[in-house]
C-alpha cells in the first residue's frame, strides 16, 4: 500500500526528530547513556545460559514440562517444547520510535490507521509551528514597526473551522470502521478461553477444552527482591523472554482461527495488553468483557497489567504462545483433563503441517487431527 | 472589536490613586491581614505562594520517579519508603511508595498546582481588577475558599504518613479507582486521601460561585459581557465547569468513603456495584476537570498575545465562544477515559465522535492566536516568548488528543507512557507554561518589582529544552507498549527513559533559574511602573499603580463604548 510506504519514510522523518532532541540533551546524555549500557545487560546476564537447568528448574518443573514428560512417553512424538521467542517480535525493542509489529488481522489495521495519523499529527504540528515562525520573522516590531487593527474576516474564520471539521470526519470515518472491526463478534464455534486478573497474577481456564486451568506467574528478576517466592529466574531456562516480560506458564493459543477471550477479575481491576496483537481488554471485578483474538504467525507475544492493581502491579505480565493448531491441540492434551471435542486423546494422529519457523518442534509433532478440532476451521497455514 | 478596551475607553483613574498613599489603604496587621484576609489580591497572593509550595513538593515528587525509572529494576524506592518513615519495609511497601508516588504527584499537581495557580491566584487577582470591581462578591467566602484548599493539601500529605494497606501511604493512583480504593486499600490512608478532595473540591465550588456572582454582577458601567477581557471570559467558562462537574466527584468519592467504611456497595459486584460506574462518575468531572485546569491558561495566553502584538485579539467572539463550545462538549465526551473498561461498540464509537468534535473549537482557539500576531508589531518580552512556546507545546498535546480520542487506537495506547506523554504536553507544558507566562506577565503589577527580562529567557529555553527532553521520549515509550504507573521495566524500555530522566534534571535547573529571578527581582529589580508593557496593554488593571491600591477603584472605571472602533 502505497499510504503505507509514505508513512514508512514518515517514520524516518519522525526518528530524526527523535534523534535531534535527543541531541539537544547534550553529548552528556551520550555520554550517560554510554557506561549505563553495559551494566543493564549485565544484569539478567543468564539470557542465554547453555540449557541451564538451574536449580530452579525443578521448582519450575511446571504443569508445561510435566505434562510434556507423560506426554513424551505416551505418544512418540516430539514433546511440546516450550517455544523460544524472537527477538523484537512480540516484545518492544529498545529505541523504538513507533509501535510494534503487529501480529493480528485488527493489529495491521490498526497500525496502517496510525501511520496515517502520525502522518496527520506531524503535518498539523509542523504546519503551526511553521505559521508561528512566519509571524515571529514577519511581524516581529522591527520588520512591522506599525501594528494592523485588524481583527475580523470572516473568510478565513469560517475556512479554520470547515477545514477541521474536514480532516476530523477524515479521522473519525476510518476511526469507527477500525472500532465496528474491531467487535466483530466471534463464531459461535469459536475457542473460548477465560482469562482472570488476580493480584499479582493471571489465570487461564479452558472451559472448552476440559476445563483445566494454567497460573502464570512472572519470573523472578536476578538483581531485584524475590517478587514470586518460589518462582525460578527468568534466564534459567533457553526458552526464556525479556526479564520483566517472561512468566512461568504461558497462555498457550492456536493461531489463525478467531478465539474468544473473557476476561474477569477476581479482586481488584486488571487489565489484559498484548501491544503486538492489538489487544487491550480490562478485567473487571464481576463482569465478564468478551473480545476476540485472531493470531497471525505462530510465536511468543508478550503483555503487561494495563490498569494500576496494586503494588505489583508492574510485575504480572503476559505472555502468549501462538501454536498451530495441531500442535495446540497435543499441548492441550498434555494439560491435566485436558479434552479436544470432549476427547481425551485425540481420534487420529495425523502428521501435521510442518510448523513454521519459531522452532518450536523441529520434527513436524503428530497430533490431534485440525478436524479433531471442532473450533478450528482448519487453517492449514496462517495467512499472511 | 477589541477584546480589550482600548485605553482612550477609560475615564483614567490612575492619577485618582496616585494620593492614595499606602497609609490611606488601611491594610490589616500581618495576622489578619494574611490569615483572615477579605482582599481578592491578598487571598490571590495565598493562593500563588500554596500553589508554588506545592508545586515544589509534587515536582519533587516527579524528581524520585523520574530518578527511580533513570534504569530498569528497583534502585531508591526502598530509601524513598524510610524516609516516608517506615521501618524495615517489606517488598510490597517498597513498591507501595511508588503507587503513593504517582498518586500524590498527581493530585498535588492537579488540585494543589494547577487549579489554586491559575484560578485561586491569577483569578483573584485579574478578574476583579479586569471587570473594574473593588473585590470579589464574597469576600469571606473567598477566604474560606482558600482555607479549605490548604486543609485539604495537609489531609493529602496526611495520607503519606499513616498505614494504607500495604504500607504507608495510599496508592491509589490521582483517578482513586474502585476496587483498588475500596477494599483493595485497607487502612486509614485512602481516607485522608480522598477527604482532600471532598476539602479541596468544596473551596472550589465556593470559589467558583464567587467568580460567576463578581463577573456577572461587578462589572463596571460600560463593561459589557462582549467587552470583558478574555481572560475573564476564560474564569467564568471555568467556574461553571467547576459548579457542575465538582459536585459529581463529591458523590463518587463520598460513595468510595460509604463503601470503605459504612458497608455499602455501590462500586462492588459482591453486593451488586459496579466498579465501572466509579469511572463513568469520576471522568464525568475528569474530563471537564483537565480544561478547568487549561482554559484560564487560554485567556492568560490570549491577554498576552494581544499585548505583544500590539493589536486586539482576532476574532474576540469566537474565541470566547469557542471556550464555551469547549466547556460544553467538554461534558460529553468522558468516557474517552474508558475505552477498555468493555464498552459497546456503539458507545465507544459515539465517544470517539464526540471527542473529535472538541478539537474544532480548540483549532479556532490557536488559529485565532496565530491571526492576533499576523500584522501585529510583535515584541519579544519574556511573557509572548512563554505564550509562543504555549501555542506550539499545548498543540502537540492536542494533536495526541484527538489521535487518543479514536477509540480503536486507543486500545493500543491506554494506559501507556503514551497517555502520560499527551497529557504532560497540555498540562506540565500547556498549563504550566501558561502559569510561567501569566506569571512574567503579571509578576511586576502584582509584586511592584521589575524581574530580569534575561532570567526570564533563560528560564524559558532551559525549560522547554528540558520538558520535551522529559516528554517527546515518552511518546516513544507508549508506542512501544511501555504499561504507566510501573515502577520498573523491561530493558527494551531503558534507551527513552534514561533520555526521560537527563530532561529532569534539565528542567529543574530552569526552576532554579526562576526562583533566582524572584530573589532579583525582590533584591535589586527596578520599580515597576502602572503599565510598564506599553501600549499593547490595554485592560484595566494596567491603569492602576503596581502593585495596585489595597482597595482599588474607589471611584468606578467607566468604559466609554464610542472609543471602540469597530
Ligand atoms: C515537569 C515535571 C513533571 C514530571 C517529570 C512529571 C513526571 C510524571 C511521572 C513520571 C508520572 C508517573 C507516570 C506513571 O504513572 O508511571 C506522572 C504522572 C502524572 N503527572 Fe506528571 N510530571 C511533571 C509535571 C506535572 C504537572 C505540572 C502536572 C499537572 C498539571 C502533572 C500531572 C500528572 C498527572 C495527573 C499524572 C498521573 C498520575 C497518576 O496517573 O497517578 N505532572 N508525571
Ligand atoms: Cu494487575
Ligand atoms: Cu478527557
Amino acid at each position: 500500500m502505497n499510504f503505507a510506504r509514505h508513512a514508512g519514510a514518515l517514520s524516518k522523518a519522525i526518528k530524526a526528530l527523535g534523534l535531534s532532541l535527543a541531541l539537544v540533551a547534550v553529548p552528556a546524555a551520550l555520554e550517560a547513556a554510554a557506561p549505563a549500557a553495559p551494566a543493564v545487560e549485565a544484569a539478567p546476564a543468564p539470557v542465554a545460559p547453555a540449557a541451564a537447568p538451574a536449580p530452579a528448574a525443578s521448582t519450575a518443573a511446571n504443569d508445561n514440562a510435566a505434562a510434556a514428560d507423560t506426554a513424551a512417553a505416551a505418544a512418540p512424538a516430539a514433546p511440546v517444547e516450550r517455544m523460544k521467542p524472537t527477538e523484537g517480535k512480540g516484545m518492544p525493542v529498545d529505541g523504538r520510535l513507533g509501535l510494534q509489529d503487529q501480529y493480528s488481522p485488527i493489529g495491521h489495521y490498526g497500525h496502517w490507521m496510525h501511520n496515517g495519523l502520525v502522518w496527520a499529527m506531524g503535518i498539523i504540528s509542523l504546519f503551526v509551528l511553521g505559521l508561528l515562525l512566519w509571524v515571529m520573522i514577519r511581524y516581529n516590531s522591527r520588520a512591522n514597526p506599525v501594528p494592523s487593527r485588524t481583527s475580523h474576516n470572516t473568510v478565513i474564520e469560517v475556512l479554520w473551522t470547515l477545514i477541521p471539521v474536514l480532516i476530523l470526519v477524515g479521522i473519525a470515518v476510518p476511526s469507527i470502521d477500525l472500532l465496528a472491526k474491531q467487535f466483530k463478534p466471534a463464531p459461535d464455534n469459536a475457542l473460548t478461553v477465560k482469562i482472570t486478573g488476580n493480584q499479582w497474577f493471571w489465570t487461564y481456564g479452558y472451559p472448552d477444552n476440559g476445563e483445566f486451568e494454567v497460573v502464570s506467574y512472572m519470573l523472578n528478576i536476578p538483581g531485584t527482591p524475590e517478587i514470586n517466592p518460589g518462582k525460578r529466574m527468568v534466564g534459567s531456562d533457553p526458552s526464556d523472554g525479556p526479564s520483566h516480560l517472561e512468566v512461568d506458564n504461558r497462555l498457550v493459543l492456536p493461531v489463525g482461527e478467531p478465539i474468544r477471550l473473557q476476561i474477569t477479575a477476581a479482586d481488584v481491576i486488571h487489565s489484559f495488553a498484548v501491544p503486538s496483537l492489538w489487544f487491550k481488554l480490562d478485567a473487571v471485578p464481576g463482569r465478564i468483557n468478551e473480545k476476540v483474538l485472531r493470531i497471525d504467525k505462530p510465536g511468543v507475544y508478550y503483555g503487561q497489567c494495563s490498569e494500576l492493581c496494586g503494588p505489583k502491579h508492574g510485575y504480572m505480565p503476559i505472555a502468549i504462545e501462538a501454536l498451530p493448531r495441531d500442535q495446540f491441540n497435543a499441548w492441550v492434551l498434555k494439560q491435566a483433563g485436558g479434552k479436544i471435542d470432549g476427547v481425551k486423546e485425540a481420534p487420529a494422529a495425523v502428521p501435521a503441517a510442518a510448523a513454521p519457523s519459531a522452532g518450536a518442534t523441529p520434527a513436524a509433532a503428530p497430533a490431534a487431527a485440525a478436524s479433531a478440532a471442532p473450533a478450528a476451521p482448519a487453517p492449514a497455514a496462517p495467512a499472511e | 472589536m477589541a477584546t480589550t478596551a482600548p485605553p482612550e475607553g477609560f475615564q483614567g483613574h490612575a492619577e485618582d490613586h496616585a494620593h492614595h498613599d499606602h497609609d490611606h489603604d488601611h491594610k490589616p496587621a500581618f495576622f489578619a491581614r494574611w490569615f483572615m484576609s477579605t482582599n481578592h489580591k491578598d487571598i490571590g497572593t495565598l493562593y500563588l505562594i500554596f500553589a508554588i509550595f506545592a508545586g515544589l513538593i509534587g515536582g519533587a515528587f516527579s524528581g524520585m520517579m523520574r530518578l527511580e525509572l533513570a534504569e530498569p529494576g528497583i534502585q531508591y524506592l526502598d530509601t524513598f519508603t524510610r524516609l516516608f518513615g517506615a521501618t524495615n519495609p517489606d517488598f510490597n511497601a517498597t513498591l507501595n511508595t511508588w503507587n503513593v508516588l504517582i498518586t500524590a504527584h498527581g493530585l498535588i499537581m492537579v488540585f494543589f498546582m494547577v487549579m489554586p495557580a491559575i484560578i485561586g491566584g491569577f483569578g483573584n487577582w485579574f478578574v476583579p481588577l479586569m471587570i473594574g470591581a473593588p473585590d470579589m462578591a464574597f469576600p469571606r467566602m473567598n477566604n474560606i475558599s482558600f482555607w479549605l484548599t490548604v486543609a485539604g493539601f495537609c489531609s493529602l500529605m496526611t495520607s503519606a504518613f499513616v498505614p494504607g494497606g500495604y504500607g504507608l501511604g495510599s496508592g491509589v493512583g490521582w483517578t482513586v479507582y474502585a476496587p483498588l480504593s475500596t477494599y483493595g486499600s485497607a487502612g486509614p490512608s485512602t481516607d485522608f486521601a480522598i477527604f482532600s478532595l471532598h476539602l479541596a473540591g468544596a473551596g472550589s465550588i465556593m470559589g467558583a460561585i464567587n467568580f460567576i456572582t463578581t463577573i456577572f454582577n461587578m462589572r463596571a458601567p460600560g463593561m459589557t459581557m462582549h467587552k470583558m477581557p478574555l481572560f475573564v471570559w476564560s474564569v467564568l467558562v471555568t467556574a461553571f465547569l467547576l459548579l457542575l462537574a465538582l459536585p459529581v466527584l463529591a458523590a463518587a468519592i463520598t460513595m468510595l468513603i460509604t463503601d470503605r467504611n459504612f458497608g455499602t456497595t455501590f462500586f462492588d459486584p459482591s453486593g451488586g456495584g459496579d466498579p465501572v460506574l466509579y469511572q463513568h462518575l469520576f471522568w464525568f468531572f475528569g474530563h471537564p476537570e483537565v480544561y478547568i485546569m487549561i482554559l484560564p491558561g487560554f485567556g492568560i495566553i490570549s491577554q498576552i498575545i494581544s499585548t505583544f502584538s500590539k493589536k486586539p485579539v482576532f476574532g474576540y467572539l469566537g474565541m470566547a465562544y469557542a471556550m464555551v463550545a469547549i466547556g460544553v462538549v467538554g461534558f460529553i465526551v468522558w468516557a474517552h477515559h474508558m475505552y477498555t473498561t468493555g464498552m459497546s461498540v456503539d458507545t465507544k464509537m459515539y465517544f470517539t465522535a464526540a471527542t473529535m468534535v472538541i478539537a474544532v473549537p480548540t483549532g479556532i482557539k490557536i488559529f485565532s492566536w496565530i491571526a492576533t500576531m499576523w500584522g501585529g508589531s510583535i515584541e519579544f518580552k519574556s511573557p509572548m516568548v512563554w505564550a509562543i512556546g504555549f501555542i506550539f507545546l499545548f498543540t502537540v498535546g492536542g494533536v495526541t488528543g484527538v489521535y487518543l480520542a479514536s477509540g480503536g487506537i486507543d486500545d493500543v495506547v491506554h494506559d501507556t507512557y503514551f497517555v502520560v506523554a499527551h497529557f504532560h504536553y497540555v498540562l506540565s507544558m500547556g498549563a504550566v507554561t501558561a502559569l510561567f507566562a501569566g506569571f512574567y506577565y503579571w509578576f511586576p503589577k502584582m509584586s511592584g518589582r521589575m524581574h530580569s527580562e534575561f532570567l526570564a529567557h533563560v528560564h524559558f529555553w532551559i525549560f522547554f529544552i528540558g520538558v520535551n527532553t522529559i516528554f517527546f521520549p515518552q511518546h516513544f515509550l507508549g508506542l512501544q507498549g511501555m504499561p504507566r504507573r510501573y515502577p520498573d521495566y523491561a530493558e527494551a524500555y531503558a534507551y527513552w527513559n534514561e533520555i526521560s530522566s537527563i530532561g529532569y534534571a534539565i528542567m529543574a535547573v530552569s526552576i532554579g533559574v526562576w526562583f533566582i529571578n524572584i530573589i532579583y527581582a525582590y533584591t535589586m529589580g527596578k520599580k515597576a511602573e502602572g503599565n510598564y508593557w506599553g501600549e499593547g496593554a490595554t485592560t484595566l488593571e494596567w491603569t492602576l499603580s503596581s502593585p495596585p491600591p489595597f482597595h482599588q477603584y474607589e471611584t468606578l472605571p467607566v468604559i466609554d463604548d464610542k472609543a471602540h472602533a469597530h
